[in-house]
Parts: structure tokens; sequence; C-alpha cells
């Protein structure tokens, strides 16, 4: 277990942090939010995961699942009506859930930031992209207005924009380039993870592969930590160590990208994977998830995906499924892997915080 | 190509080129500002209850193609022809509203679709009033509630009640599908209709449309950026670039063994969810760049700035489609029988190309 976060970091760790802990532990985080006249709806219910320094973790899930609304709660980005009604987020050992506003601005962009999926609604029209870049460096770090110039023009030229493209305002770039200078603009605080929100989602593909390329290379070059968040199971494949499939805001199966894909436990994994159109296999094969997630304000007893699952038994519909954990790294809460499966670990389960990484599979 | 008697839709040496708009003093002086060639000149078949996939990135013209096929915009040059019938006269006449009957055109965003002030039988019932169809208000709500279940919404009459915010947007985009059954077409052209919605829901409207072609007998010119969508729904793909097309034929070939250097690109970066082997260097071939302007079209082939393969040839004269067998044909000077190999013509790659692994 290496301390948080390796030497490639420029600026000093907070002051708070606790040696030897991990870069991000997410343990029981639940997140309501408040309905117009009726009751609260609980949109993450006791998630937890981890994220180690240099790894890249896909949150993947339809819309409505929980997936976007975890990664804003790291940083506390939620809508007015929501917050965290329960668990804890810790990054190198401090927890942010308790934090102020005011002390959540020290970790807000400088430790972690966001891609958002529209550049174009991201980035100030009105404002050339090179200020832009530079203002977090000057107003967050209080570095000196040249130097952060400095520092911008640096950042463009590591995600590919030409240095003289600073003086441009966002219109006058492609949408591939926006996306770009959107990465630019999350890497400018040299921060302990980049969250990605389906960051090349309404891309053309070839722009995709470049964007994910790019995104790539910084994870070697700058041993980023990422969190994407995206509906694009292929983008998971390609970036990704290890996935969390999310269903109806709970964790239905986490492992290293390779298992979880190739491998699938949980039959929502399983559904998902065959129900995405896949150029590499048979034609018209697709597989079908009949029906649509459950409305939270009144979510189903027992497993949530028992309405919609093939394999669903009767106690799928009155027992919430425990999260089994496997030796391969994966875990899973589906009543099909009961404790003490052939291969699944004893003890407690779900990933306790700190807890080692998983053994083998996708990281490297 | 087939013979005409099969082509229940045809497209002959289409253009559509924008003109620049100048200033008033461009007008005066009578200066041009030079043309958007947003369409170049194609040519497509499409025969009775086949689909075709116009596949193609952002500036492809894909789109304007889909546009002019329903007369929403006007070609510059070539013609499209209905049932052997040329159509491209028919601009405020009788016969294009009935030509507007028979071809529906299926729009991209359910959200911006659907007036969410108007009840979801009000919008399906909106053509039939428009084109005066059914004697009575029942004859109509009949018509509304069939093509509602067509569609998949069903108890029809429960949903005809309902409003665009109550609804989730695959059923949303099942609306705007009933919207253009009520009027029995016998084509669709559907342009990025899926491509919003989670894979789940994509694949549930995607067999919609081929039950719809098996009952219906419906014709369909499905547009997409994804490839993977055309190949899991179209009997044949058509791959455009900067408003050409650079390959067609039947999905199986296009998709398995492309001809045309852009084709091969755009094959090997789609979307799969199986995770890269270890320690196998992945095959992908990256362009670098984007699509350029459609205002300032390359000389010779069109795709040579980004071709991995071009060679002198490429820059200077624009490939025609050869026919490369089994229907296929590829717009490539590699394609052309005797051509050389790709490794024999391109001993030196174009340096504005980059082939990352």
């Amino acid at each position: 277990m290496t301390t948080g976060i390796s030497g490639r970091r420029q600026w000093p760790l907070p002051k708070q942090a606790v040696p030897g802990a991990p870069l991000l532990a997410v343990e029981d985080l639940s997140v309501r939010f408040r309905m117009p006249g009726g009751p609260s709806v609980k949109a993450v219910d006791g998630v937890s995961f981890g994220l180690d320094d240099g790894e890249a973790l896909g949150i993947a899930g339809e819309s409505g699942c929980g997936k976007t609304t975890t990664a804003l709660s790291l940083v506390q980005l939620l809508p007015g009506n929501g917050r965290i009604s329960a668990g804890s987020v810790k990054l190198f050992g401090i927890d942010l859930v308790p934090k102020t506003e005011r002390q959540l601005a020290r970790y807000r962009w400088r430790e972690i930031s966001i891609v958002f999926q529209g550049a174009m609604n991201a980035l100030n029209p009105v404002r050339r992209i090179g200020e832009q870049i530079a203002e977090p460096i000057e107003v967050r770090l209080g570095q000196a207005r040249e130097a952060s110039r400095k520092r911008a023009g640096e950042l463009l030229e590591l995600v590919g924009i030409p240095r003289q493209r600073a003086t441009a305002y966002p219109h006058e770039l492609s949408g591939g380039m926006r996306q770009r200078a959107m990465i630019a603009m999350a890497l400018a605080c040299d921060p302990a993870i980049v969250i990605g929100d389906e960051p090349t989602t309404a891309l053309d593909v070839m722009v995709q592969a470049q964007i994910l390329k790019l995104l790539e290379q910084l994870r070697r070059d700058l041993g980023l930590s990422l969190i994407l968040i995206t509906h694009d199971l292929s983008v998971i494949a390609e970036t990704c160590d290890r996935t969390m499939v999310m269903y109806a805001g709970r964790v239905a199966e986490e492992g290293p990208v390779r298992r979880v894909f190739t491998a699938p436990r949980h039959p929502y994994t399983a559904k998902l994977l065959s129900s995405f159109p896949n150029i590499r296999a048979d034609r018209r094969t697709l597989g079908i998830i009949p029906g649509q997630p459950p409305d939270l304000r009144t979510p189903p007893p027992g497993c949530r995906f028992a309405p919609r699952c093939s394999e669903a038994m009767p106690q799928c519909t009155t027992e919430v499924p425990p999260e089994v954990r496997f030796a391969d790294g994966v875990r899973v809460a589906c009543h099909l892997f009961p404790p003490g499966t052939p291969g699944s670990l004893p003890g407690t389960p779900g990933r306790a915080a700190g807890a080692p990484r998983a053994l083998a599979g996708g990281v490297s | 190509m087939s013979p005409i008697s099969d082509d229940l839709l045809r497209v002959e040496g289409l253009q559509v080129h924008f003109p620049i708009r100048g200033s008033v003093l461009d007008a005066l002086l009578r200066r041009s500002r030079g043309v958007v060639r947003a369409v170049d000149g194609i040519d497509l078949s499409i025969r009775k209850g086949e689909i075709l996939a116009l596949v193609g990135e952002s500036g492809s013209g894909k789109t304007t193609t889909g546009r002019v096929v329903v007369k929403l915009t006007r070609q510059t040059k070539g013609r499209v022809l209905f049932e052997g019938q040329d159509v491209s006269a028919l601009w405020g006449t009788r016969p294009l509203r009935a030509y507007r009957r028979k071809v529906q055109l299926i729009f991209q965003d359910p959200y911006e679709t659907l007036n969410p002030k108007h009840t979801i039988g009000e919008f399906v019932a909106e053509p039939l009033e428009v084109h005066g169809i059914g004697r009575s208000r029942a004859e109509r709500r009949d018509r509304v509630h069939a093509a509602l279940e067509a569609a998949g919404l069903r108890p029809a009459a429960d949903y005809a009640a309902r409003y665009p915010h109550e609804l989730s947007g695959g059923q949303r985009q099942r609306v705007v599908i009933a919207g253009a059954l009520v009027m029995d077409p016998e084509v669709i052209v559907a342009d990025e209709p899926v491509s919003m919605l989670d894979v789940s829901i994509r694949t549930e409207l995607l067999r919609l449309m081929l039950d719809l072609r098996r009952e219906r007998g419906l014709t369909y010119l499905f547009i997409t950026h994804d490839l993977s969508l055309a190949w899991v729904l179209a009997d044949r793909i058509a791959v455009m670039y900067l408003g050409r097309i650079m390959e067609i034929g039947p999905a199986e070939t296009v998709i398995r063994a492309p001809r045309n250097p852009y084709t091969q690109a755009l094959v090997s970066v789609s979307p799969s969810p199986d995770p890269p082997e270890p320690g196998v260097s992945s095959t992908r071939v990256i362009l670098s760049g984007e699509t350029p302007d459609a205002a300032h079209v390359p000389s010779g082939c069109r795709f040579h700035p980004r071709c991995p393969v071009a060679f002198d040839r490429c820059r200077v004269e624009e490939p025609p489609l050869f026919d490369v067998g089994g229907g296929q044909q590829a717009a490539c000077w590699l394609a052309e029988p005797g051509a050389p190999t790709a490794e024999a013509a391109t001993r030196r790659p174009a340096a504005s190309t980059a082939l990352l692994g």
C-alpha cells in the first residue's frame, strides 16, 4: 500500500492528511433528494468504493442509477435539494462529508476536479480559454499571473492544443478541442483525482477515440487517478482498471474491468453488456433488459433489479442481497452468489476502507 | 447496381451547396464568398423493405442528405426518385403532400420534437389534421391509438392522455415513432433516433424498428454517426465523408472487409465493451485532426490529408466508387482493379497523419 499519492505531486498534501491512508475511500455513502410535496428520495444508497493512486475507476449504469450523484457528492456539488445523509468520503484519510463550504473550497478543483460532458456549457463563452485555464492556478494556488499564464500554455500543449490557441474563445474551437481545453482546465491545479462525467459522450467516434487516447496518455505520463462516469461500457473497457456497475442507487458489481466485462456475475451486468451494440460480435443478437429502472420514491423491496431479472428467485423480492467479495477482486450483490459461494472470501462483505487493492486483473 | 424497378427510393447525383453569406458590400460587388459543399455528388438506392444506414461523422453531409429526401432542404443538383418518379420538382403542391405522407422523418431529439403543452394523443393526431386525414374525430382517434400501439405504447388510450414529461426517454422516442406511423408511411428516414438513449432502451427501439419492417414492410434510411448501430440494424451501409460516399455495400462486408481506409479506421475505433487483451497492442487507427470544413474541401481524394495510406495520385485525382464485388463499392484508388497494395503505394506515408497503436 503506497502512501496516499506518489512523487509526481507538486503541492503539499493537506495538513490533516493521514499518513498511509488510501487516496480515496468512500464508505456507505447515501444521498437524499428532497422532493416537492413528497417524501425524500434516496438516490444513492449505501455505496462503498475506493480509489488508489494512479488507478482509473469506471462507474457504469443507466440514467438515474446514481452514478453522477455519487461522483458529485465526493466534493458536495449536489443540486440544492440534495444532501449526503450518511457515510464518509475520505480523501487521504480526511473525511470531507462534515466539512463546511469554506473548508471544501480547499479540496474542490485543487484536489478533485471534474470534466463535464458538454464542454460548451462548462466553459465560459466570453473568456479566452487560456485565461480560463490560468484562473484556478492564480486564484486557488496563489500563483503570480505570469506564472499562471505560462502554466496554462503548458497545459494546453499537454492536451494537444497548440499554445498559440490560448487566445481563442470556446466557440472558435471544435467540439473535440473544447473537450481538450476542459481537460486542461481540470488538470490546472494538479489535482489528486480527476472525475470525468461522460467526457466523450456527444463526440464523434474518431474524436472520442482521440480523447480516450489522450486520457490514456495523461494517465501514463502523469499517473493520473481517474473516476469516469459513463453509460458507455466501451469507454470503461478501454480506459479503466476497475469498474463499478450501479443499479437504482446501489452497487451491483465491482471489480477489475477484465473480470467483470468478460465474466459478469450480476445478471444486470450481463444484460448491460449483451445489450451493447458491438461491431466485433454477431449482428442482431442484442439483449434486451425488459422494463425500466424503478422509481426511487418507491423502490422495490429486496433486490432492486429483481422485477427485471430473468434469474429472480423468491428471496430476491424480499431480501436485499449482501455484497460478497471474491478472490479475483470482484464483489457482487446478488442472491445467486450468497456468502460462502466457492471462490468468495470470508469476512465482512463490501470493500472496507483502505482494504488492499484487488489481487489481480487489469491493474498493472 | 440493382435494376430500377426494385428501388423504392433513389438518389441520383445529389449535390447540396450552401452559399456562404457575405457582407452587403460583397452582394453589391457580386463577390462570392464561396460555398459549403455539404453534399457533393452522391447516388443511393433503397429497395422496398430494406434498411440502408448512412453513417458519417459531423460534417459528413448525412443529415443534409436525409433532409433532401424528406424535402426539407432543396438540392442544388441531382434528383430524388420515389417509385421511379422524380419528386425533385414537387414543391408546395398536392403531390408534395402525398409524398410527405409516404416518406416520414424521425428526429434525433424527442425532447425538442414534443411540445410539452400537448398530450401525446394531440401530438400524434396533429399530422392527421394537417393532412386532413380521417373523416371524424373518432376515426382519427382510432388511427392515433393504432399508431401508439404499433409503437409499443400500450394501453394506447392511457398514453394518449399523458404529457411528455410523464414519459421516460425511451417512451418519448416511441411517441415520435408513433407520430410517423400514424401517416402509414412506406419509408422512414430516421436521423440518430436512438443515440441519446441508454443502451437497454436503444436495443428495444432497434427491435421495434425491425418488427415494424416485418409487420408493415417499412423501408428505412437510418442516419447515424455510430457504425455499431448500423451494424446491428442495417442490410446495407453507406459511409459518408465530407459530402461523398466513401464506401457502400452489404453491412457484413463493409464492416468485416472494408476497402476504404476511412471505413477501416472507423471500424477500428468503433466502441466495443471487450477489454483489450493484456500485452496485445491495440490495432486502432486513430486519425489525427477532425473532418475539414466543407467550405474548403481538399483536392484529389478529400480524405487524403488524414489518410494513413495516401499516395501521390490521391492528392490530385478524386477516386470514383470502384466495384469491389459482392455489391460493395469503395471510393479509393487502392480499390481500383489492379491497384497496388497499400504497402507498395505508401512507402512514404503522408506526413500529416498519425498511426497510433
